[in-house]
C-alpha cells in the first residue's frame, strides 16, 4: 500500500497542475486515412465527472484510449495532472484506472485471482493483495461470487469487477468508457451511484458515453463530440438550454399538412422543428413543457389533425440533430455539411435523405478498438 | 450492492511521488505475476494440456512402432534413438502454442488493461513464456515416462536424463522466442498456428530425429547435418544413452542462444510496438 500512494509531499513533476486533471489540446489520431479523433480539445477539473457524449464511432473510445497510454497521439498534447502522456507514460499509469470493454479483467480467472493479480502487478504484497481483493469484492458486493467463473457473471457483475479491479491502487483519475452500456435500468442506476460515490472521495472521472440521460446524470461538464471532433462544450445546464430540455414529436394525420404545421411550431416554441425523412413527424425541442397546450390549441385553430404526440427526454440523436444539424447515423448529411459548410443546408439534407448509415457507423468503431 | 465506504480519500494526483520508470526488481517480480497467471489458467483449462500429455504418448508409441522393426530390425533396439527425437520433436511441438495464445491472449481485453498498469512493458510477454516452460516440462517427464513402459533402458542414467530435459525445455524455450515473434507479427491466431507449423515441420522432421541421415539423399543429408535440431538430437542421445556431454550439446545450446539473440529483441521490439 504504501509503495502505491506516496505520502503527501511536494510533487516531483515539471509542471504540477492542482486545477486540471486532464488537459488536452488538439488531439489526433489517425487510422490509415481516417481522422479517427481530428483535433480534439477536454480540460477537465481535478474532482469532477467530465463526459464525453457521442455516438459510436465518434473517437470517444480513441480520445481516452490516447489519455491513457494505450494509443500513440499522432498529433497534439495530453497532460494528466501535469505530466506529460508522451513523454511520462509510466507515470501516468500510476495516476489512472481505466474501465472499458477493452480494458477488462482476464476471463480464465476467478474475480478474486484477477484482484489478487492485479494487485500483486501493483506492488502490493500476497497478504495485502488477498485483504484489498477482499476488500474490494465487498464493497462491490460481489463476495459470494468471488470464487464463480467469470462467465456466470452477469454484465452488471462484470462491470463491478472491471471497475474494482480499476480501483486497487486508488487512482486520483479513472476513465471509464461506456460504463453502463447494454446493462439493465436498475444495474445502471447502482453503477451511477458507484462513480458518484468515487467522485466524493476524491476522484476525477471522465466518462464517455452514448446517453444523453447518463451525461445529465453523472457529469459536470459534458463534450459532444463527433466524427472526432468537439462539436459542443460546456456545463449540461449550458448544453440543455442549447437544446431544450425536452423533445416534442408529433405525427401528422395529414402528411400534406407538414409544412404548416412545421412553421406553426417553429413559430409557437421558437425553436428549429426538423421533419422526418418520411415526412410526417416533427421533431423540434421544448423549453417548457407546459408550451405544448399553446401549440395544440393553435394547431386546432389552423385545423391541422395530429395523429400522435409525445413529449420526450432529448435523446443523443436529437442532440446532434440540434448540434451539428445532422443526424448520428446520417452520413451522406455530414458530407453534405462539409461541402456547403453551413449547418442550415445539412439540416435541409438529413430531413431528406433516409437514415442508412448506422452500420458504417458501427463498422468504423469497430475499426477503431481493433487499431 | 452494498453502499460503497471509499472516503478515506484518496490522495489528489499532484500530491503523488512518481517516477517514470521501472526497475529491475519489479520487472521481474511483475514477470513472475504474469507467469502465476498463466499457471492459474492452466488448472483452470486442463485441457489445454493435451498435446502436452496425449501427444507424447500417441507419437511415441506410433513412431515406435511403425518405424522400430523397419529402421532398427527391432522396436527395443529402436528405443534409443527414437526416445531422445521424438522427445525433441514433441517439446518443439508443443511451444508452438505460446505463440497462438499469446496472439488470442492479445486480443482480449485484459492485455488492454496490463498496459495501462505501470508494469514493466514485457512482463506479460515474460510471464507467458515462463509459465510455458512448465508445459514442456510435462511433456519431458510424459515421453520419458512413455519410453519406460515401452521397455527403455537408458544407460546414462538419472543425470544423464535429468541433463537432457534441461537441454530440452532450455532449447524448447529459445525456440518459442521465434513463434512469439509470428504471435507478435500474426493477423489471428489461426494464422500464427499456421505460420508457425510451416517452420515447424522441416525443422523438426528433416532432422535425425526418426531415422539415421545417412540414409537420405546427400542434398537432404547436407540439411539434416546442419540442422540445429539435429544437434540437439545428437545431445540428447549423448545425454541419455551415454551419459556424456559432447559438441553437440554444445551447437545446441549456441543455436538456442543465437535464436534468443536474434528473436528476443524483434519479439520485444514488436511487442513494444503494439503495446
Amino acid at each position: 500500500m504504501t509503495s502505491l500512494i506516496a505520502p503527501p509531499l511536494a510533487a516531483t513533476a515539471a509542471t504540477p497542475n492542482r486545477d486540471w486533471a486532464v488537459e488536452a489540446h488538439g488531439l489526433v489520431k489517425l487510422f490509415g486515412a481516417n481522422r479517427a479523433v481530428d483535433g480534439v480539445d477536454l480540460q477537465v477539473q481535478a474532482g469532477t465527472v467530465y463526459g464525453v457524449l457521442g455516438p459510436n464511432g465518434a473517437g470517444k473510445t480513441t480520445t481516452i484510449r490516447m489519455l491513457a497510454t494505450l494509443l500513440k497521439l499522432d498529433g497534439g498534447e495530453a497532460t494528466i495532472f501535469g505530466h506529460d502522456v508522451r513523454r511520462e507514460p509510466q507515470i501516468i499509469r500510476q495516476l489512472i484506472g481505466v474501465t472499458g470493454q477493452y480494458a477488462s479483467v482476464d476471463e480464465n480467472l476467478s474475480a478474486t485471482e484477477n484482484l489478487v493479480l492485479f494487485s500483486r502487478l501493483l506492488g502490493l504484497t500476497r497478504k495485502q493483495a488477498r485483504a484489498k481483493s477482499a476488500e474490494l469484492l465487498e464493497q462491490f458486493g460481489l463476495t459470494e461470487a468471488a470464487k464463480r467463473p467469470l462467465k456466470n457473471f452477469s454484465g452488471g457483475m462484470r462491470r463491478r469487477l472491471d471497475l474494482a479491479a480499476s480501483l486497487i491502487a486508488q487512482p486520483p483519475l479513472i476513465f471509464l468508457d461506456e460504463p453502463t452500456t447494454g446493462l439493465d435500468p436498475r444495474t445502471r442506476a447502482q453503477m451511477w451511484e458507484t462513480i458518484r460515490d468515487l467522485v466524493s472521495s476524491g476522484s476525477t472521472v471522465l466518462l464517455t458515453t452514448q446517453y444523453l440521460d447518463e451525461a445529465d446524470q453523472l457529469a459536470d461538464r459534458i463534450a459532444v463530440i463527433d466524427r472526432g471532433t468537439v462539436v459542443a462544450e460546456g456545463t449540461t445546464d449550458e448544453l440543455k438550454s442549447s437544446i431544450g430540455s425536452s423533445s416534442l414529436q408529433v405525427r401528422l394525420t395529414d402528411p400534406k399538412e407538414v409544412e404548416s404545421a412545421r412553421e406553426v411550431i417553429e413559430r409557437v416554441l421558437g425553436a428549429t422543428a426538423v421533419v422526418s425523412p418520411e415526412g410526417s413527424r416533427i421533431t423540434a425541442p421544448m423549453e417548457h413543457v407546459s408550451a405544448v397546450t399553446d401549440l395544440l390549441v393553435v394547431l386546432r385553430e389552423r385545423g391541422i389533425e395530429l395523429s400522435e404526440i409525445s413529449v420526450q427526454k432529448p435523446t443523443l440523436d436529437e442532440v446532434f440533430l440540434s448540434l451539428t444539424g445532422h443526424s448520428v447515423s446520417d452520413e451522406e448529411a455530414q458530407d453534405a455539411a462539409a461541402a456547403a459548410g453551413s449547418n442550415d443546408a445539412a439540416s435541409g439534407a438529413s430531413a431528406n435523405t433516409p437514415t442508412v448509415s448506422a452500420a458504417d457507423a458501427a463498422a468504423a468503431d469497430f475499426e477503431s478498438q481493433k487499431a | 450492492m452494498t453502499s460503497l465506504t471509499l472516503r478515506p480519500t484518496i490522495t489528489p494526483g499532484v500530491d503523488r511521488e512518481l517516477k517514470n520508470h521501472v526497475t529491475f526488481k519489479q520487472g521481474v517480480s511483475n514477470a513472475l505475476s504474469m507467469a502465476g497467471r498463466g499457471l492459474i489458467k492452466v488448472r483452470r483449462t486442463p485441457e489445454q494440456l493435451f498435446d502436452v500429455t496425449l501427444q507424447p504418448i500417441i507419437f511415441t508409441v506410433m513412431f515406435t512402432y511403425i518405424f522400430g522393426g523397419a529402421i532398427s530390425g527391432s522396436v527395443a533396439n529402436y528405443l534409443p534413438l527414437i526416445i531422445p527425437g521424438i522427445l525433441v520433436q514433441t517439446v518443439i511441438t508443443t511451444s508452438v502454442v505460446t505463440g497462438v495464445q499469446l496472439r488470442e491472449d492479445m486480443d482480449k481485453g485484459v492485455f488492454d488493461r496490463f498496459k495501462s498498469l505501470p508494469i514493466a512493458r514485457i512482463a506479460p510477454l515474460a510471464g507467458a513464456l515462463l509459465a510455458d516452460t512448465l508445459r514442456y516440462a510435462i511433456a519431458t517427464t510424459i515421453t520419458f515416462i512413455t519410453g519406460f513402459i515401452m521397455g527403455y533402458r537408458p544407460a546414462g542414467g538419472i543425470w544423464g536424463i535429468l541433463g537432457a530435459a534441461v537441454l530440452v525445455i532450455a532449447c524448447s524455450w529459445a525456440i518459442s522466442w521465434i513463434w512469439a515473434f509470428f504471435g507478435m507479427i500474426g493477423r489471428s491466431a489461426s494464422s500464427v498456428q499456421g505460420i508457425s507449423m510451416m517452420i515447424l515441420f522441416p525443422l523438426t522432421f528433416l532432422s535425425n530425429a526418426f531415422v539415421p541421415a545417412n540414409t537420405m539423399p546427400s542434398w537432404l543429408e547436407w540439411f539434416v547435418n546442419i540442422n540445429p535440431v539435429s544437434y540437439l538430437v545428437t545431445a540428447v542421445r549423448d545425454l541419455t544413452n551415454n551419459g556424456t556431454v559432447g559438441f553437440d550439446a554444445l551447437w545446441a545450446i549456441v543455436g538456442a542462444a543465437a535464436v534468443v539473440a536474434v528473436f528476443a529483441p524483434l519479439t520485444v521490439r514488436a511487442y513494444m510496438r503494439k503495446a
